[in-house]
């Protein structure tokens, strides 16, 4: 017994200290390796102005797709008991252990120019293969089912006497679901939000796959950093720093919005 | 005027509650009493029903009548309160305020609860007020709509048995005050029940078995569960008759009483309210009037504060309600032999 404590505490902390190392130093090397002077000039680049703007306008787009038929589509999983719940859920989940590859593959299968129903997205005059709404389409599949997830989970741990105490006060079930349901959940609806948003900013392989990289097109921040890679180490380096500071503000506003939920 | 009738796998029962008139469901759990509650206010649906309040119909299954909750202006006061954590006290009691001005929804929802002495805690949130509070919120919310009928699930299941008695008679008074309203509550405690209704239903298996008030309901059960219900000692037993008004019961487990009645031969259950019965030492020379007497040794000494219920382990267990000074003088304490005595006349018998 004192001999496995001797051993067994050292042991976690070192296990621990390698890991904050192994995750830490990458994301700071890339601060230690630009300088603002160079983020800046980075930023005044057309190419790097576009991609930010491209990667904002998508994933925007994404978000709205997926938090408006997401919301109603995890609720009804979350509360509803039928046939075939979980197959749906597995179906829904199943995106989030594709290969990024793959769910370009298969995109291009589904509603490329000669995919599965690209003849009728051709036929209603769309186009999204090589277009942003390509990219839109990208984000949307890899991204939601982070945030079905999370919704679901949370419409699920809402007791449902708050529903019925909403109803019995005169709310019909939608109106019980917009005044309670969704007010009660929304520390874990952000948290979901901000997963999403986080996979959607920083989608790479779907994207280029289904989308292409064309500048000011479908060349979104990830892509326009891979562009530079080849050419200019040092301005994928601070279109990097970029994206870290945007993904590090949501981490921590998905904190925030946790903790005054704990006080709660 | 509120009558519910309901026929589901869970319940099959009856009920009529007068405007203003409060009667308490009582019964185990499982019952069926919170089924029926979610009836009346339409969360749950039956098949087979009627729900009427005055002239309107709620529910008839027989004619596809069906009120959404929303429409039925049902106050409900839930098991939890289920109050809205998300919203303070005056918030949570201006839910239902929706069609009213934004500023004359805080004047009301302050008013009512002022009403409940509440005002100085309206801006509060929810997880900061103590359980007697959330429950006086959850009332002020379910009288915000002018309910016409008013149910509460448990309402004081959620509070300490000391502050218990208190929130009883508070709620009775406050249910007093409102008038016109038929109310119907919940409770698994018949003093509870007796407390704040002016009559009780007794539920069991999904059954109303007796109606009355709980005076009534103890003084004649009509079934031995109500009587065990109300507090009475039960023992079971097999009656035979014998002539000059009584009925003797040859008791499980060895033992006869006496009842006065007329029940017929066979299986039965005997009642007596554990204040009737009287002991005395189980050597005692000569046994009083009393008919009935059943030995053994004392299985437990319980003081209540004046009168000790004292357990004693016969075949059949009794309770015996005795005053402290005859605990003394008798000495009782667990492993006495005592006797255990009371009137035929003091001795119910129900069919079982």
């Amino acid at each position: 017994m004192i001999r496995s404590r001797l051993w067994f505490g050292p042991l976690l902390v070192a296990a621990l200290t390698t890991a904050l190392v192994f995750l830490t130093v990458p994301v700071l090397a890339i601060f230690l390796e630009t300088t603002p002077a160079q983020i800046v000039r980075k930023l005044g680049e057309e190419q790097a102005r576009d991609a930010l703007w491209l990667s904002a306008q998508t994933t925007g787009a994404a978000m709205l797709l997926i938090v408006g038929l997401g919301t109603p589509a995890a609720y009804l999983l979350a509360t509803r008991r039928f046939r075939g719940r979980a197959v749906v859920i597995t179906l829904i989940e199943l995106p989030l252990v594709l290969p990024p590859a793959v769910a370009g593959i298969a995109l291009l299968a589904a509603v490329g120019p000669s995919g599965l129903l690209g003849r009728y997205v051709e036929d209603a005059g769309l186009q999204v293969a090589l277009t942003t709404a390509g990219v839109v389409v990208a984000l949307t599949f890899v991204a939601a089912p982070f945030y079905l997830r999370q919704a679901q989970a949370a419409f699920a741990a809402v007791d449902g006497t708050q529903v019925d105490a909403a109803r019995t006060l005169g709310s019909s079930e939608a109106a019980a679901f917009a005044r309670v349901v969704v007010p009660a959940s929304l520390p874990g609806l952000a948290a979901g939000g901000a997963l999403a948003l986080g996979r959607a900013l920083g989608e790479f392989g779907a994207t280029l796959m289904f989308a292409g990289s064309l500048q000011g097109v479908t060349q979104t921040v990830p892509l326009a950093i891979y562009d530079d890679f080849a050419t200019d180490f040092d301005a994928a380096l601070a279109l990097s720093a970029v994206l870290v500071v945007v993904s590090a503000a949501l981490l921590l506003s998905v904190k925030f919005v946790r903790g005054a939920d704990a006080v709660r | 005027m509120l009558s519910v009738e309901a026929r589901t796998e869970i319940v099959d029962a009856a009920l009529e509650v007068g405007a203003g008139q409060t009667l308490a469901l009582a019964g185990p759990s499982g019952a069926g009493k919170t089924t029926l509650l979610r009836i009346i206010a339409g969360l749950t649906r039956p098949a087979d029903g009627r729900v009427v309040v005055g002239e309107d119909v709620w529910l008839d299954g027989a004619t596809g009548t069906f009120v959404t909750p929303e429409e039925r202006r049902c106050g409900y006061v839930f098991q939890e309160h289920a109050l809205f954590g998300h919203l303070n006290a005056w918030r949570n009691v201006a839910y239902p305020l929706r069609s009213l001005p934004r500023r004359a929804r805080r004047a009301r929802a302050l008013a009512l609860l002022d009403r409940f002495g509440l005002a100085a805690r309206a801006d509060a949130p929810v997880r900061e007020l103590s359980g007697g509070e959330r429950q006086r919120v959850a009332l002020a919310r379910a009288l915000a709509r002018e309910p016409r009928v008013l149910l509460l699930d448990e309402p004081l299941s959620a509070l300490d048995p000391r502050t218990r008695a208190v929130a009883a008679r508070e709620l009775a008074a406050l249910l007093a005050a409102v008038p016109e309203v038929p109310v119907v509550l919940v409770t698994h405690d018949i003093e509870d029940a007796a407390a704040m209704s002016d009559r009780v239903a007794v539920m069991d298996g999904g059954r109303v078995v007796q109606v009355g008030t709980a005076a009534e309901l103890a003084a004649r059960p009509a079934t031995a569960f109500v009587a065990d219900f109300t507090g009475a000692v039960v023992l079971a037993g097999v009656a035979r008759a014998a002539g000059h008004g009584l009925v003797v019961v040859a008791l499980d487990g060895g033992g006869e009483v006496q009842a006065v009645g007329d029940a017929a031969p066979g299986p039965v259950a005997v009642s007596v309210r554990p204040w009737e019965i009287t002991l005395e030492p189980a050597d005692a020379a000569t046994p009083g009037s009393a008919r009935n007497r059943v030995v053994g040794p004392v299985a437990s000494v319980v003081d209540l504060g004046g009168r000790v219920r004292v357990a004693i382990a016969s075949p059949q267990p009794l309770v015996a309600e005795v005053t402290s000074a005859a605990v003394a003088e008798l000495g009782l304490a667990p492993g006495v032999q005592v006797a255990a005595s009371w009137k035929a006349t003091a001795t119910r018998v129900t069919a079982r």
